[in-house]
């Protein structure tokens, strides 16, 4: 006779297996080793047909660091990041500061400040694509009052970047606004109140308690947007396609155009790998810090 | 003091309403677009359209790829969505319930997905897809995006079920009830708002996808909205009030679809997030 206790341990097993099953063997084939080939398919010169046998060693990666349509989208993704972290944050966070008191009207600004992130990445670019165009957007429109002849911004190496920037942070700036007023809202009230009762204005509790008490969660949306930005497409396609002479690329659209679209599947994978290990890079110091800051809690 | 106060809230509101400008005017400008003359695009970018242009719209609704390629993106939001609710709910249940030697094992190796770029990815997953034979098939889309979607959508699970009372589970074993029972009797029923959490963010995330259907759709009667939208761009290319009634239109329930369930989007995007 089977004990009640023999069947509790068979059903847990059985409960591991079958529940863990679908997603493991999905996420591995489809995430891990992909990740695991582009790391071996980048030493070799490959067009995906047949087996990988012409071994490049680090030509790929050589060939990627002399190039200078890459070593531009590199930079791009560094200003990207810059504008994120040093314009776009503090922005969110004071929009965040101004609107999370009892302000009337609080819902409405909060939603419509929200409202870029919901759009699709791709149809965000083509609203700016036609706000930018020379000819009959908005663009046109204010130069054409005051009488000028209207810039192809799009179209103008010196412009195009930062044309690119303004839709970012048009687009993304709501979302750490966002996300910042849901940590201001899990500040305890009575230490606010604590601090009204000792005299302390709006902009000393912002810098004294709201800011410092917000830290953590300032520094998951630092990462969020770290790991974004490096992972730009979508918004780069409709507006500049990489455009003019190549100076727009992201690592990831340069990645589309030179490797997935001429199929070169060494070449392309070493580029995957160098956006790889860059995050890696990332997530390595976003843990150091966290868990340094968990330990100094304690005391 | 009044009078300070006063002179604040003044200069708060006006930069509140110049950047609310700042957003609203883009979007309004784009829908007004579509209702325009080429010439009068040029002419008159601000204000309300003069000569009312309803063609660019009706032209588009009785275009048969414009529902096609709406369709398409409906399959790959909706399978994409149930499969991910069901493996991850189903994983994270076993993370936050069964004790066994490998578990945090198991939670930290779909944590180190996340870590993940879908780019450094691409090129062999679109080989593994081409090798199981999937290309020229919904599932060449859906399961990669099945697959990307899990890592998020089981730490959000896994946090839910955490916080689930301990009585209700070890009575129900007590009863004689066993795990798969007990996840379909009690914890489905129960995490309602998490699975519309974890609903909403895969179903706008697949739904917006643009780069994973690029890389694997390559048959026209495949292609997703935001696929078809980039082509339309390329065939009209400067006759902007097409381009704008076709942006206008995917905006339109995208908006709709954000205040109907703004509460489980915002909770997704920043209540997983804050608590970490």
């Amino acid at each position: 006779m089977r004990s009640a206790k023999f069947d509790a341990l068979l059903s847990r097993y059985y409960t591991i297996i079958i529940f863990l099953i679908p997603a493991l063997t999905i996420f591995t084939l489809f995430v891990v080793l992909p990740i695991g080939e582009a790391a071996y398919y980048s030493f070799f010169r490959w067009n995906g047909y047949g087996a990988p046998e012409k071994f490049v060693g680090l030509k790929n990666y050589e060939f990627l660091f002399k190039n200078r349509v890459f070593i531009m989208s590199l930079k791009n993704n560094f200003y990207i990041i810059a504008i994120s972290l040093f314009v776009q944050l503090p922005f969110a966070l004071l929009i965040a500061l101004m609107i999370s008191d009892k302000l009337r009207g609080a819902a409405f600004f909060r939603t419509v400040f929200f409202l870029p992130f919901i759009l699709a990445e791709i149809v965000t670019a083509l609203i700016w694509a036609y706000i930018y165009d020379g000819n009959y957007g908005l663009v046109a429109a204010i130069w054409g009052f005051f009488g000028a002849e209207a810039p192809f911004i799009l179209g103008d190496k010196d412009w195009a970047l930062l044309a690119i920037l303004i839709v970012i942070f048009w687009k993304f700036f709501g979302i750490h606004m966002m996300i910042y007023i849901a940590g201001l809202q899990a500040i305890s009230k009575e230490v606010l109140e604590a601090a009204k009762v000792d005299g302390a204005g709006p902009i000393t509790t912002a810098f004294r308690i709201k800011i410092p008490m917000l830290i953590p969660t300032i520094k998951l949306s630092v990462f969020l947007s770290l790991l974004g930005s490096l992972q730009l497409f979508d918004i780069i396609m409709p507006l500049t396609g990489g455009g003019p002479s190549n100076v727009t690329h992201s690592m990831v659209s340069y990645l589309y155009y030179f490797g997935v679209m001429r199929m070169k599947v060494g070449f392309g994978s070493a580029v995957g790998v160098v956006i790889f290990l860059i995050c890696l890079f990332i997530a390595i110091g976003y843990q150091r810090t966290l868990m340094r800051d968990d330990n100094e809690n304690k005391f | 003091m009044i009078m300070k106060t006063n002179f604040r809230t003044y200069y708060l509101y006006l930069i509140l309403f110049f950047l609310a400008g700042v957003i609203i005017i883009p979007l309004y400008v784009s829908v007004m677009g579509g209702f325009k003359h080429t010439g009068e695009l040029r002419t008159n970018s601000l204000g309300l359209p003069i000569d009312w242009k309803f063609e660019n719209y009706t032209s588009l609704l009785a275009n048969s790829d414009f529902w096609l390629f709406l369709w398409n993106s409906t399959v790959y939001a909706v399978g994409t969505t149930f499969f991910v609710v069901l493996f991850a709910s189903m994983t994270a249940f076993v993370f936050a319930h069964v004790k066994f030697a490998a578990n945090k094992f198991l939670y930290n190796y779909f944590l180190l997905g996340l870590m993940f770029p879908f780019a450094t990815a691409i090129l062999p997953l679109f080989l593994r897809v081409r090798d199981f034979g999937l290309l020229g098939t919904s599932w060449a889309v859906i399961i990669p995006q099945i697959a990307f979607g899990l890592g998020f959508s089981i730490i959000l699970f896994r946090g839910f079920f955490r916080q689930m009372p301990k009585e209700i589970f070890e009575a129900a074993v007590c009863d004689g009830c066993s795990y798969t029972q007990f996840y379909f009797r009690f914890t489905l029923p129960l995490s309602t708002p998490i699975l519309a959490t974890v609903s909403v963010i895969t179903l706008t995330g697949s739904w917006n996808n643009y780069l994973l259907p690029l890389i694997m759709i390559n048959d026209e009667s495949l292609y997703s909205w935001p696929m078809g939208i980039m082509v339309f761009r390329g065939e009209y290319f400067t006759d902007w009030g097409k381009i704008l009634a076709y942006v206008s239109l995917t905006l339109v329930p995208a908006v709709v679809f954000f205040f109907t369930l703004q509460k489980y989007i915002v909770a997704g995007l920043t209540g997983g997030a804050v608590k970490e």
